[in-house]
């Protein structure tokens, strides 16, 4: 069963030089429990997508549109604004890149989680302070009861990090999605916080939609990935799959790019040459194709569809890459 | 092969002298770097990595200790011999927006570059800008642009061009390519190894990013709390990690290949970096450190060699 299906997510913003088509057509389904990982580079769609998904996307200027959107049986977009927010923050919650920018400089940490927990679960007093220790506990800050009292500035950025993972479980959130949250730390940090969302997601089954741009964080973490281009999935597939038969231009040329610690890539990285496409002017063709190395005559003519690859693994590539 | 950088017992220290809270954001450095090498310089957060990268070229004046570039100890000259070294030592940022004067133009700002040491005059200067920006693969057209009318990528090769317009020996790379997106980085990447092999560059590689490191350096060294704590050669260093942050630091960086993710094991280090102006007595990785005893609180480890130019600072070393 799924708990989040997404059908043909559009959101467009509206600008002085036209409509840009952030996110274009994308659908997908998360299954209880699993990570899915959402890659691709800076202004792929990645982002928008879990921020229409969480419907924080501005409107105006922007605008979201979908076939369905549906989250747990509920049509996210038939609901209220003050629903919404029931929705955000107690079965859906989102981790962002930038701590500092999420958590109230001016309040103490132990006030932010105390806010949630008395918003979302009717928590005071002794048993949100319990609470809220435990929840620390849980993310491995040492000292919780006193670091309660400490204001945001005080802890570094892993610590802060963690807190925003605190803050976003507090509720038993049944859907997360990490933005780029570990991309900021340095990798030891990385590699706890990767191992606190493992541990999470195995004891309670929360789902998670990883975004991210780094190939290796989520070959070790996501059950599955959708790799994002121009606005739309161009490839999907589960992991092995995925990265042991590489079915789109794409995705080949992201992990040609990628440098590796085991040293297996050789002594010349090769680079995807050019820039993504606007994403004002409609796309006719794939919008990869100026770009891309392994192109073939029909890329000219058509727009390619989704083709299959094996169980669950799909690319909109007319290239035989497989073979 | 001839050394270019010989760095001897270099300090920077930040605040005041020996008071409490002084800052030794570097430690007590040694190391050198071989002409047409690259050098990469790792480390998290807060290491001193670039600040060693500064204290280099003079950028922040060392407490102590001496630079010997090419045989002169650039911490001794005034400022202008160093003015006139610096045609020889050259800087590239991770943030190349930040850099380039948004006022002027990008053949301007190659430009500067040769007018500050007097280098190319009149129709040459043109001539030259033109040639220095078709070197980093940037069209001459671009040369009437704005810097805001770049992409990230076409930055950065603006300022690799400023670096290379007055014909450099040295280059210290401060996370050049970190914010960049991978199949850009790619580009910047291969563009840098390309120069190297073209002009015999010496590269200084400052970064966080380990699978870069390992990709463009020739010899490694691991930066922790403004020490360097292990040196060896790339292939060694990653192949057979010698101290345990090192050990550590290769186990947290992510592969992409989900095969081999499933099996490695994560040394997954406790806590955070400690209080930089009140470092761990003795060996400052104890801390955090899964192996540490109670001897690791009261010595400072010595280099322990293990052949092949490769040494560490651990007491729990064996002899190679």
């Amino acid at each position: 069963m799924s708990l989040l299906q997404v059908r043909n997510l559009r959101t467009r913003f509206a600008t002085d030089r036209g409509t840009v088509n952030a996110v274009n057509g994308v659908s997908f389904d998360l299954a209880e429990g699993e990570i899915l990982g959402l890659v691709g580079e800076s202004g792929s769609g990645k982002s928008v997508t879990a921020l229409s998904i969480m419907r924080l996307v501005p409107e105006p200027p922007g605008h979201i549109t979908a076939d369905s959107l549906s989250f747990d049986g509920r049509e996210l977009l038939a609901l209220s604004e003050a629903q919404m927010r029931e929705e955000r923050g107690s079965s859906m919650a989102m981790v962002f890149q930038d701590p500092m920018r999420s958590l109230n400089p001016v309040l103490t940490i132990g006030r932010q989680i105390l806010e949630v927990l008395h918003r979302h679960q009717k928590l005071d007093g002794a048993a949100a302070k319990r609470r809220a220790i435990e929840l620390l506990e849980t993310v491995g800050i040492p000292l919780a009861e006193t670091r309660l009292k400490a204001y945001p500035h005080q802890f570094s950025g892993g610590m802060r990090q963690r807190v925003m993972i605190a803050i976003a479980l507090s509720c038993n959130p049944r859907l997360l999605i990490a933005d780029e949250a570990t991309t900021a730390l340095d990798v030891t940090i990385q590699a706890q916080i990767i191992d606190l969302v493992k541990r999470l997601t195995r004891d309670r089954g929360t789902s998670v939609i990883w975004i991210s741009h780094d190939l290796g964080v989520v070959a070790g973490l996501c059950d599955r990935v959708n790799v994002m281009y121009a606005g739309n999935i161009v490839e999907s597939g589960p992991i092995r799959e995925l990265f042991h038969r590489p079915s789109h231009g794409y995705t080949l040329g992201l992990m040609g790019s990628t440098p590796r610690l085991d040293g297996t890539g050789g002594r010349r990285l090769t680079p995807i040459e050019g820039m993504p496409p606007s994403l004002i002017d409609p796309i006719p063709l794939c919008p990869f194709l100026p770009r891309c190395r392994v192109s073939v005559a029909a890329c000219q003519e058509r727009r390619p569809e989704r083709r299959e690859f094996g169980a669950g693994h799909w690319a909109t590539c007319l290239a035989d890459l497989a073979s | 092969m001839s050394t270019l950088l010989d760095v001897e017992d270099l300090e920077v220290h930040f605040g005041r002298q020996d008071a409490p809270g002084t800052i030794k954001a570097v430690n007590g450095l040694s190391f050198s770097v071989e002409r047409g090498q690259t050098l990469g310089l790792v480390g998290e957060s807060g290491c001193g990595k670039s600040t060693t990268g500064y204290a280099i070229l003079q950028l922040i004046k060392p407490t102590s200790g001496r630079v010997l570039f090419d045989g002169t100890d650039l911490c001794k000259l005034d400022r202008r011999e160093l003015r006139r070294m610096r045609r020889k030592l050259q800087i590239i940022f991770q943030d190349a927006h930040a850099s380039l004067n948004p006022r002027m133009p990008i053949g301007d700002l190659v430009g500067e570059a040769l007018d500050i040491h007097r280098l190319f005059r009149g129709g040459a200067r043109r001539q030259r800008i033109r040639e220095l920006l078709d070197m980093v693969g940037l069209s001459s057209q671009l040369a009437e642009r704005y810097p805001h009318e770049l992409s990230g990528g076409q930055a950065q090769r603006v300022a690799i061009c400023r670096a290379l317009a007055v014909e450099p020996e040295l280059i210290v790379c401060d996370e050049p390519v970190s914010a960049l997106d991978v199949s850009i980085q790619a580009q910047i990447v291969n563009l840098l190894q390309d120069l190297q092999e073209q002009l015999g560059l010496t590269y200084i590689f400052i970064s966080h990013d380990l699978s870069v490191v390992r990709h463009i350096s020739d010899r490694v060294a691991v930066m922790y709390l403004g020490k360097i704590v292990e040196m060896a050669g790339k292939d060694e260093i990653y192949a057979a990690p010698a101290h345990p942050y090192t050990k550590s630091l290769m186990s947290a960086v992510p592969v992409p290949d989900p095969d081999i993710e499933a099996q490695r094991q994560r040394v997954i280090l406790k806590g955070d970096l400690p209080n930089p102006a009140d470092p761990p007595s003795g060996c400052r990785f104890r801390t955090r450190c899964p192996i540490a005893t109670d001897e690791c609180a009261t010595i400072d480890p010595p280099q322990h060699p293990l052949g092949n130019g490769h040494w560490a600072k651990c007491i729990h070393l064996k002899d190679a």
